[in-house]
C-alpha cells in the first residue's frame, strides 16, 4: 500500500502533465531509491565508509549499499587520497560502471587533496581532475553521517534529471546546489 | 597439482590467449613430470575489497593454486616524510595521524617521543596515563577492526558487525575526549592536548566489563566456528626463525612464538608499572595470530583498568614548550609497539624549527614483505586471509 502511495505522489507530483514528465519522475524516483555505491576507499575516508555501512549507522535502509563491483552500482564513493598512481585504476573503474553514474567525493583529499595540497609530489588535488564529481563532503575525515547526507543531496540532483538528453526538470533544493538543477534553494 | 612440482618457466611470448589479453597473461611451464602447465597472471587489486586498501597483488596462480605472490605498493605513497621536512614539529603530527588511519593515535605517540627524545622535553606523568590509556583503547579499536576483517575475508560478516560494534564505542569514546572519531591529533609533543571530560574514566569502566562479555560472544561466534578455523589453521605459517629474520614485529611475531613486545621487552612510559601478559601463539599460522590479537584486547583491558585506578591529577603537558620547537642539530629513535608492531619515527635535526629529515619505521611494511613468502603454495582464495592476517594499513606502508 505504502509503494503504491509512493508510486502516485511520485507521478504527481511534477508539473507539466505531459508524458516526459511522468517517465522522468518515475525514473528519478526508482534510481534515488537504490543507490548502490562502489566503495573507491583507498585511505583514512574508508573507515568511516565501512562504519557507516554497519549496524550503527545502516546505510541500507536507505537503500545505498556497498557492492565492490563497477557492473552493480550507480554511485562511485571515492573515499581518500587519491594519488599518481592510484588515478589511472580510478579511473579505469569508473568507466567500468554502467549508465546513469554519479560520483561523490567523500573528505578532503577526495575534494581537493585536503591536508597533501601543500608540498606533496604526488597526490592529485582533488578527484575532480579525473572524474565529474557530483556531491563533495568535507571533512577529514567525514562523518558517517555526512555521507548518508550526501547521498540525499545527490538524489535530490538525481530528480532533477530527465531521459530526454539536454533537459532538465525543475527541483526545489533543500541546499543550493550551483549547476545542477534549474532552480536551486537560493532563488525567491 | 602441486606447486612445488613446476621447476622453471620457459617461455612467455607467444602463448597469448587473445580473450583474456585484458586481465591475464598466459606462461608456458613445464612440471617436473615433463607435462606442460598453465600459469596464469591473476591481478588482485589495487582496489579490491579484501586487499585491505590499495595494495595491488599480482599473483601467478597453477589451476587455483598460488606460486607466486607479488605485492606491489605505493598507491597510497602521499610523501609524507617529506612533507615533514616543510612543517613545524608540531604541524607534523595531524600528518602522523593519516599514516596508521586504523590506529591514529600510535604515530601521534611514537612522532611525539622521537620529538621529546631529540629536544629532551620531560612529560608529565598524567599524560603518560593519559597516552597510554588512548593508545590501549586504540589497540582494542585496531584490532577490532582487523578480527573483523579476517572475518569477513573467510566469509562470516556477522562477525565483522559483532567487531565493528566494540570498535564503534571506543571510536565514541575518543570523540568524546578530542572531537575526532578518526584523525585525533590528541599526543603531542610535550604531552596530550586535552584533559579528559567529567566522568570519563567512569564510563569507561561501566563499559569494559560490557566489552569483555561482547568480545567472549565474538570468540564463540567467530573462533568458535568450525569453518573459521577451517579457513584459518595451517594459512600462512610463519617460522620463528624467519619472522625474526624478516623483521616482522607485533602479532604476526608473536603468532609464531616470538615474545617480543615492546611494552615488556625495551619498555616505555608507564607500562613498568602495570600487571599485563603477552600472548603468544604456537603455530604461526593465520589462525594463531588472529587469537593473539584477541588475547591482546583482553590484556588492553586489564592495563586500562590498572592505569585509570593509578592515575592522579596532574598537569598534562610539560611547562614551557614553545610553539617553534627547535632542538639542537642532531638525531633520535624512538619506538612504541603499536597494533601491528614495532613502529618507530628517525628525526634528524639541523637546529630548524622544521625536523631535516624524518622517517618512519612502519611495522605494517615489515610485515607486509612476508606475503610472498606466506601465500605460496596456498590457494587464491587464501591469499586474502593470508594478506589480512598480516594486517597491513596502506597509509603506514606506503607513507
Amino acid at each position: 500500500m505504502a509503494l503504491v502511495d509512493k508510486l502516485g505522489a511520485a507521478l504527481d507530483s511534477s508539473g507539466g502533465g505531459i508524458i516526459l514528465t511522468t517517465v522522468d519522475s518515475l525514473a528519478d524516483w526508482a534510481r534515488g531509491k537504490s543507490l548502490w555505491s562502489m566503495p573507491m576507499g583507498t585511505a583514512c575516508c574508508a573507515m568511516e565508509l565501512i562504519a557507516g555501512s554497519f549496524s550503527k549507522f545502516d546505510f541500507d535502509r536507505h537503500g545505498t549499499f556497498p557492492r565492490p563491483d563497477p557492473r552493480h552500482v550507480d554511485v562511485m564513493i571515492v573515499a581518500g587520497t587519491i594519488t599518481r598512481k592510484m588515478a589511472p585504476a580510478v579511473k579505469r573503474i569508473y568507466e567500468q560502471m554502467a549508465e546513469p553514474k554519479w560520483v561523490i567525493a567523500m573528505g578532503n583529499c577526495a575534494v581537493s587533496g585536503g591536508i597533501f595540497y601543500y608540498d606533496s609530489y604526488s597526490v592529485i588535488r582533488g578527484v575532480d581532475e579525473i572524474l565529474p564529481v557530483d556531491v563533495y563532503i568535507a571533512g577529514c575525515p567525514p562523518r558517517p553521517e555526512s555521507m548518508q547526507d550526501a547521498v540525499f543531496q545527490l538524489r535530490e540532483k538525481i530528480a532533477t534529471e530527465s531521459i530526454a538528453p539536454g533537459k532538465k526538470r525543475e527541483v526545489e533544493f533543500s541546499l543550493p546546489m550551483p549547476g545542477a538543477g534549474v532552480r536551486g534553494g537560493d532563488a525567491e | 597439482m602441486n606447486a612445488s612440482s613446476i621447476d622453471r618457466i620457459t617461455s612467455d611470448a607467444g602463448e597469448v590467449d587473445a580473450v583474456t589479453l585484458k586481465i591475464t597473461e598466459r606462461t608456458k611451464k613445464i612440471a617436473t613430470d615433463g607435462t606442460p602447465v598453465d600459469e596464469l597472471v591473476v591481478n588482485v587489486g589495487p582496489s579490491h575489497p579484501s586487499t585491505h586498501g590499495v595494495c595491488r597483488v599480482i599473483t601467478h596462480v597453477d589451476g587455483e593454486i598460488v606460486t607466486k605472490a607479488e605485492p606491489v605498493i605505493g598507491y597510497l605513497h602521499r610523501g609524507v616524510e617529506k612533507i615533514a621536512e616543510n612543517r613545524t614539529y608540531l604541524q607534523v603530527v595531524p600528518l602522523t595521524d593519516r599514516l596508521d588511519y586504523v590506529g591514529s593515535m600510535y604515530t601521534n605517540w611514537a612522532y611525539s617521543r622521537s620529538v621529546e627524545r631529540l629536544a629532551g622535553i620531560r612529560v608529565p606523568e598524567r599524560a603518560e596515563y593519559l597516552r597510554v590509556i588512548t593508545c590501549e583503547m586504540q589497540r582494542m579499536a585496531s584490532h577490532m577492526m582487523s578480527l573483523g576483517s579476517t572475518s569477513g575475508d573467510s566469509g562470516a560478516t556477522t562477525a565483522f558487525i559483532y567487531s565493528f560494534d566494540i570498535r564503534e564505542r571506543v571510536i565514541e569514546f575518543f570523540e568524546d575526549l578530542c572531537g575526532s572519531r578518526l584523525t585525533y591529533n590528541y599526543v603531542r609533543p610535550g604531552g596530550v592536548s586535552m584533559e579528559v571530560p567529567d566522568g570519563w574514566f567512569d564510563d569507561i569502566l561501566a563499559w569494559l566489563p560490557i566489552a569483555r562479555q561482547s568480545l567472549s560472544e565474538l570468540d564463540r561466534l567467530f573462533f568458535g566456528n568450525h569453518i573459521a578455523r577451517g579457513r584459518l589453521k595451517g594459512i600462512g605459517v610463519l617460522s620463528a626463525e624467519d619472522a625474526v629474520s624478516w623483521g616482522a614485529s607485533g602479532p604476526v611475531a608473536r603468532g609464531s612464538g616470538v615474545n617480543w613486545d615492546l611494552r615488556k621487552h625495551d619498555t616505555y612510559s608507564v607500562y613498568p608499572r602495570f600487571d599485563f601478559d603477552v600472548p603468544i601463539g604456537s603455530n604461526g599460522d593465520a589462525y594463531d595470530r588472529a587469537r593473539c590479537r584477541l588475547f591482546e584486547v583482553y590484556e588492553s583491558m586489564r592495563i586500562i583498568e590498572q592505569a585509570i585506578e593509578q592515575i592522579e591529577p596532574g598537569p598534562i603537558k610539560a611547562d614551557g614548550i614553545p610553539r617553534l620547537i627547535a632542538p639542537r642539530p642532531g638525531d633520535a629513535y624512538d619506538h612504541i609497539e603499536s597494533a601491528r608492531g614495532s613502529l618507530g619515527v628517525y628525526l634528524v635535526s639541523d637546529g630548524s624549527p622544521r625536523p631535516y629529515r624524518m622517517k618512519v619505521r612502519s611495522p605494517a611494511f615489515c610485515n607486509l614483505a612476508l606475503l610472498p613468502m606466506l601465500a605460496e603454495g596456498h590457494t587464491l582464495s587464501d591469499l586474502v586471509i593470508v594478506l589480512g592476517s598480516l594486517d597491513p594499513v596502506f597509509g603506514e606502508v606506503d607513507r
